[in-house]
């Protein structure tokens, strides 16, 4: 237990010392409305929920939700 | 969700549509976000299902009926330097059945913003009724854990895995369904009896998503997610999509999606007998099938010069194709044949989402 605690202070402190390589300026491709899981928040839930109410899988759905009255 | 930005202030106004294994769904759905000076945005919701039915499950054991479930939801986001805290609440009701959700959640950015790490919380609370019987009120306790990760990857490679706990206890068959059971002294073979599920369920999801900007300016999608549960029921789905503007106005989508379920461990199309074992349900949720999904869309934007508070616009018409197909689940409508004999079922269904999109 001690030395997984010692490796995640490492591994956290390494990580806090991490050089973005991807730079801010080179975030224009990241930053297009079409590199987006959910351009319509709400058309994206209706889908999620449609989906949901006929199939036994549910939860890890992309956007977070407040859970849906389907039963 | 890239680093810690609080969501665009925007109005959407959707209608939609599911018609198909005669049910059709339509309402609007009302989104509205707001910021509120420069760390808070509001989010609220008005959500409509006006359900007519006259499913498999209706036509073989019940009446057609007509229904309509509304949502209301308010949320609130609050951003603290890269921490993000929301707080939502759900309010979901229908004839006989409502349900209440509140839900907390935390977003963090990481390593210049390359990397956001979000876990929530939600715990629902749902009063289940049955029509026509005043008596009958059940309830149950549903609480949801979310963990995820977003991460940049290279310049053009969006990454994203999400991992949900559901749990929920309570009253959790539906009260108005039945399972059929072999009985030689009806005529067609099988009678019906009210089916029976376990108290509690915990399931478990885990998804993986990845994002990827095409040099020619389009974007690639990619998902999968395995899901598993105590019901014995294993699922998964995997999808791809591509995004493709053209000029400067239109968006045009396409996406495919795969899914696949077994069974729970208590379901059968046909039981042998009356009270055949503890738990019994003929839902076809909970069978094994598959389905196939199709989808296209067109977004069109627009710039009103005469609106004077928005700043940009989209008209956005989505259509998706979908069809079941069940391995364990027969047609009742089907007679002539023996108990057990008829032809498994399928179904088809069209799915349609109108909306605007306001910015403001």
């Amino acid at each position: 237990m001690r030395a997984l605690l010692i490796v995640v202070a490492c591994a956290a402190l390494a990580g806090c010392a991490v050089e973005p390589w991807v730079k801010p300026y080179e975030r224009q491709h990241l930053a297009d409305p079409i590199m987006s899981f959910e351009r319509g928040p709400a058309a994206s839930a209706y889908l999620n929920h449609v989906h949901q109410a006929r199939e036994s899988a549910r939860g890890a759905e992309s956007g977070t939700g407040g859970g849906c009255g389907c039963n | 969700m890239l680093a810690a930005v609080l969501p665009e202030d925007r109005f959407d106004a959707l209608y939609h549509v599911y018609d198909g294994g005669g049910v059709e769904v339509t309402g609007p759905s009302l989104l509205l976000r707001k910021l509120v000076g420069e760390n808070t945005s509001l989010t609220a919701n008005y959500y409509v299902d006006a359900i007519s039915s006259a499913s498999i499950d209706v036509v073989s054991s019940a009446s057609p009926y007509r229904e309509r479930r509304v949502e209301k939801s308010l949320g609130v986001d609050y951003l603290h330097d890269k921490t993000i805290f929301s707080l939502s609440y759900t309010d979901s009701d229908e004839n006989d059945y409502s349900a209440r959700t509140a839900h907390f959640g935390i977003s963090q950015g990481l390593f210049g913003d390359l990397t956001t790490v979000r876990m929530g919380y939600s715990r629902g609370w749902d009063a289940v009724g049955r029509r026509g019987d005043g008596t009958f009120a059940e309830e149950i306790v549903r609480q949801n854990y979310r963990l995820g990760l977003s991460q940049v990857l290279t310049e053009d490679l969006l990454l994203d895995v999400g991992f949900e706990a559901i749990t929920d206890q309570g009253y959790l068959n539906n009260p108005y369904r039945s399972v059929r059971y072999v009985d030689s002294v009806s005529a067609r073979g099988y009678s019906f009896e009210p089916e029976v599920y376990p108290g509690t369920r915990t399931s478990t999801a885990l998804a993986l998503r990845a994002l990827y900007y095409l040099p020619y300016r389009a974007a690639l999608k990619g998902e999968y997610r395995y899901f598993a549960d105590t019901w014995g029921i294993d699922a998964m789905h995997w999808e791809v999509g591509y995004t493709h503007p053209w000029r400067e106005r239109w968006i045009f989508d396409a996406r495919y999606r795969y899914y696949m379920q077994d069974h729970a461990d208590f379901y059968s199309d046909l039981f042998p007998r009356l009270g055949a074992q503890n738990y019994l349900a003929r839902d076809k949720e909970l069978s094994t099938f598959t389905s196939h999904t199709v989808g296209f869309g067109v977004s069109y934007e627009f710039t009103p010069q005469e609106w004077r508070y928005i700043d940009k616009g989209s008209l956005n018409l989505y259509y998706d194709y979908m069809r079941f197909d069940y391995e364990d689940f027969r047609d009742l409508r089907v007679s002539g044949v023996g108990a057990g004999e008829e032809p498994l079922y399928d179904l088809s269904a069209h799915v349609l989402r109108l909306y605007v999109s306001l910015w403001y």
